[in-house]
């Protein structure tokens, strides 16, 4: 290769090559400017996202004072976005608790009050009507859920079929918790897996990792009209969530660990729900767990629920 | 350091590296009128791609067609096809290095190139997936929390930088030694080189642990998948290794010899057959077995409850694949360039097709609750990819073409600084 290379002199340069170093560095601011331009929408978003709110450590990090101001950003923030007064609390797991949840499938009859009370109790996005439960319809003689269908829309109970609702299974040994690179997910001492929304960044790898399609994505902000807010918030379960992050049923922990029962089973009007403390010997979820021939969904996973299903006989 | 300086009395070590890369730097941006159409191409590529990408972060990902049942979509599938073409730049160091290959040497930086670039485009894949890109800091260790050794993610990311580090030592070191006129210490690379075919070997194995290792999801569930995943990287890599080295040869005038092609395509030839008996017996324990481990293959291969959305694709990569395979077996593939290419061509959009939306998608169809629903990519999916894409190649070329002024000599430390005039021909 005989070609003479070319490079700018330091010094005192010839005009052309002044006028090619001149085009070189009129490309790279243009290209430059093109790029501000494309990622200009971006700067609506660096607007709407504090420096606090940016900088915000790991919840389990947070001392009781960083919590205070944490939690009065976000009402203020609800107030400003939604124009909604709400409270947003931090319940802690009682001393003692494990809750479990069950089903009775032969009282379900997937009328779906269920999916309803939550919907609203958590304040989901009413854009996607999203809720954290779904009933599978399925043909009487099976338990293969490939079986069911979980979008039926006629008068239930229907002939032939039987229901099973599906929803956080809370497991002691959580897929989704292990699969969170960053922590943003984990297992309380009472057994609920919970979700730092201002932790997650959005990864969706315990989505993929959960094997009861329990958990759910924020495609978008949700929409929730401010006299439909529910003002009863907890940090880490129904606050609003923000746009870009997961959650998750919490077995209503902002009622639970209050001493009131889950939104869901309030509102099941055949009374197949059963919620309490486990390790509470008097409690009937206990009995149950004790006496019925139960279901576990997907045992052979591993998972290890807190969360079962029985029959009667 | 041992060699002798090149004559020339300029600053060696990092001051001297700098003043190689503003050098380089200069050089790069300096070609045929081809070079800057195929470069402003990219760049405007790349453009749309980060105004889209921009628009998703801010509107939300509601801007793709992702739901909570397809919950990772395209950007995964480019991910995990580019950890593959990534892993597979290494094949070249494997010949050179293992077996003391000396022609091969000359060569493997290219491969180095490839699987930097591949790199870059998997990480932004990755990005380009996140809900809360903001929040991308939670992922740094020691600063945000990092989930290890628990989440096979966190594994994922030391993998993938790790690699990227590696392959830039290794090229800056070998580039800057020559522009130097002086011979690489083996002390300050040939270890690294050892590192980077094992590293290589564990981004790919990695990538498929964050599937396989989800017991709900059937589909990946098999430890098949790493073999798979690594089989396939094998022939993706070289291929797309061949197809610049032609570039290369046809528009930047460097000719390597051409034994080390002949070796990539026996690698091919080796590898291809491997991946494809490996998806023979998978394909036999899905359908031989059935019941519910075979529903996602019977939704990809032939359609499940009147849902048929990647019938078509799977079966234009299994087309594809035997096709360039069939023609890498060939004689004509080791005496004509054009058989060659097309091989190559061929077989880097199937193992796409297969290792994209032929892997991921079907992991999701169905459901866990055993529910089907559809997944298509949305405008802005593609327009993301493309950009993302563009960029990765322009990381590429730049990469290539530095490496070949190097090679020719085009890049030495004792360059005239002052005639202006040069300009190469495409």
């Amino acid at each position: 290769m005989n070609e003479t290379p070319s490079f700018p002199p330091q010094g005192s340069g010839s005009p052309v090559l002044s006028r090619r170093t001149a085009v070189k560095g009129a490309c790279a601011t243009l290209g430059l400017a093109a790029f501000g331009a494309a990622i200009s929408p971006l700067t609506k978003l660096t607007e709407d996202i504090s420096a606090e709110e940016f900088l915000q450590q790991h919840y389990q990090e947070l001392s009781a004072k960083d919590k205070q101001k944490v939690f009065a950003r976000l009402e203020a923030e609800t107030k400003e976005e939604y124009g909604a007064e709400v409270t947003i609390r931090d319940d802690r797991p009682i001393p003692g608790t494990k809750f479990v949840y069950a089903i009775n499938l032969s009282l379900c009859n997937g009328n779906g009050k269920c999916v309803e009370a939550c919907h609203r109790e958590n304040n989901h996005n009413r854009q996607t009507n999203e809720s954290y439960i779904r009933i599978l319809e399925m043909p009487i003689g099976t338990m293969d859920m490939g079986k069911g269908n979980i979008t039926y829309s006629h008068a239930v109970p229907a002939e032939g079929k039987f229901y099973l609702p599906v929803q956080c299974q809370q497991c002691d040994n959580p897929p989704c918790v292990h699969a969170c690179p960053v922590q943003a997910t984990w297992k309380e001492d009472d057994g609920i897996v919970v979700v730092d929304y201002n932790w997650c960044i959005g990864c969706r790898y315990c989505e993929a990792a959960c094997p009861y399609h329990a958990r759910r994505f924020n495609w978008q902000k949700p929409e929730v009209p401010a006299d439909e807010i529910n003002p009863d918030q907890s940090y880490l379960s129904n606050r609003i969530r923000p746009q870009g992050v997961v959650e998750k049923c919490t077995y209503c922990l902002h009622r639970t660990r209050r001493g009131r029962l889950p939104a869901c089973l309030e509102a099941c009007p055949t009374g197949a729900r059963v919620f309490g403390n486990i390790l509470d010997p008097e409690s009937e979820i206990r009995w149950l767990f004790e006496n019925k021939r139960v279901l576990i969904l997907k045992e052979h996973l591993g998972t290890e629920p807190s969360f079962f299903y029985f029959f009667d006989e | 350091m041992d060699g002798t300086p090149s004559g020339s009395s300029q600053t060696t070590g990092l001051l001297g590296y700098f003043g190689f890369l503003r050098k380089s730097l200069w050089l790069v941006t300096d070609g045929s009128l081809l070079y800057y159409a195929w470069m402003t191409a990219l760049t405007a590529i790349a453009l749309v791609g980060a105004h889209a990408w921009a628009v998703q972060v801010t509107h939300g990902m509601i801007t793709t067609n992702m739901t909570d049942s397809v919950s990772w979509g395209l950007y995964i599938a480019n991910f995990t096809f580019c950890v593959g073409l990534a892993a597979g730049g290494v094949m070249m160091v494997i010949p050179a290095y293992l077996y003391h290959d000396e022609e091969m040497h000359h060569v493997v930086i290219f491969g180095e190139a490839v699987a930097i670039a591949a790199i870059v485009m998997s990480t932004l894949f990755v990005v380009v997936d996140l809900g809360r890109p903001d929040r991308f800091w939670h992922l740094i260790p020691f600063i945000g929390r990092f989930n290890w050794p628990i989440s096979m993610l966190t594994w994922d990311v030391i993998v993938l930088n790790g690699y990227l580090v590696i392959n830039l030592h290794i090229v800056g070191y070998l580039l800057y030694m020559q522009y130097l006129g002086r011979r690489p210490n083996p002390l300050w690379y040939v270890p690294f080189v050892y590192l980077s075919i094992l590293w290589a070997i564990s981004i790919h194995t990695v990538t498929a642990f964050l599937y396989c290792g989800l017991g709900g999801r059937p589909f990946w569930n098999t430890a098949l998948l790493a073999p798979r995943f690594l089989a396939s990287a094998f022939v993706s890599g070289p291929a797309f290794i061949i197809i610049v080295m032609r570039l290369v040869r046809v528009l930047g005038g460097y000719t390597a010899s051409p034994k080390p092609v002949r070796l990539l395509i026996q690698i091919i030839r080796v590898s291809m057959s491997i991946n494809l008996l490996m998806l023979a017996s998978e394909l036999f324990t899905i359908f031989y077995t059935g019941g519910e481990h075979a529903a996602a293959g019977q939704y990809l291969f032939f359609g499940s409850h009147g849902h048929y959305g990647l019938v078509p694709w799977i079966w234009t990569s299994v087309a594809l694949n035997l096709v360039g395979t069939a023609l890498f077996f060939l004689p004509a593939a080791l005496e004509r360039g054009n058989v060659r290419i097309a091989a190559c061509v061929l077989c880097i959009v199937g193992i796409w097709i297969e290792k994209g939306m032929g892997l991921i998608i079907p992991g999701f169809i169905p459901s866990t609750l055993h529910q089907i629903v559809e997944y298509t990519p949305s405008l802005t999916e593609w327009k993301v990819s493309a950009g993302t894409f563009a960029f990765g190649l322009l990381v590429l070329t730049v990469t290539v073409k530095l490496i070949t002024n190097v090679l020719t000599g085009k890049l030495h430390e004792g360059v005239p600084l002052t005639k202006p005039e040069a300009v190469e021909t495409a």
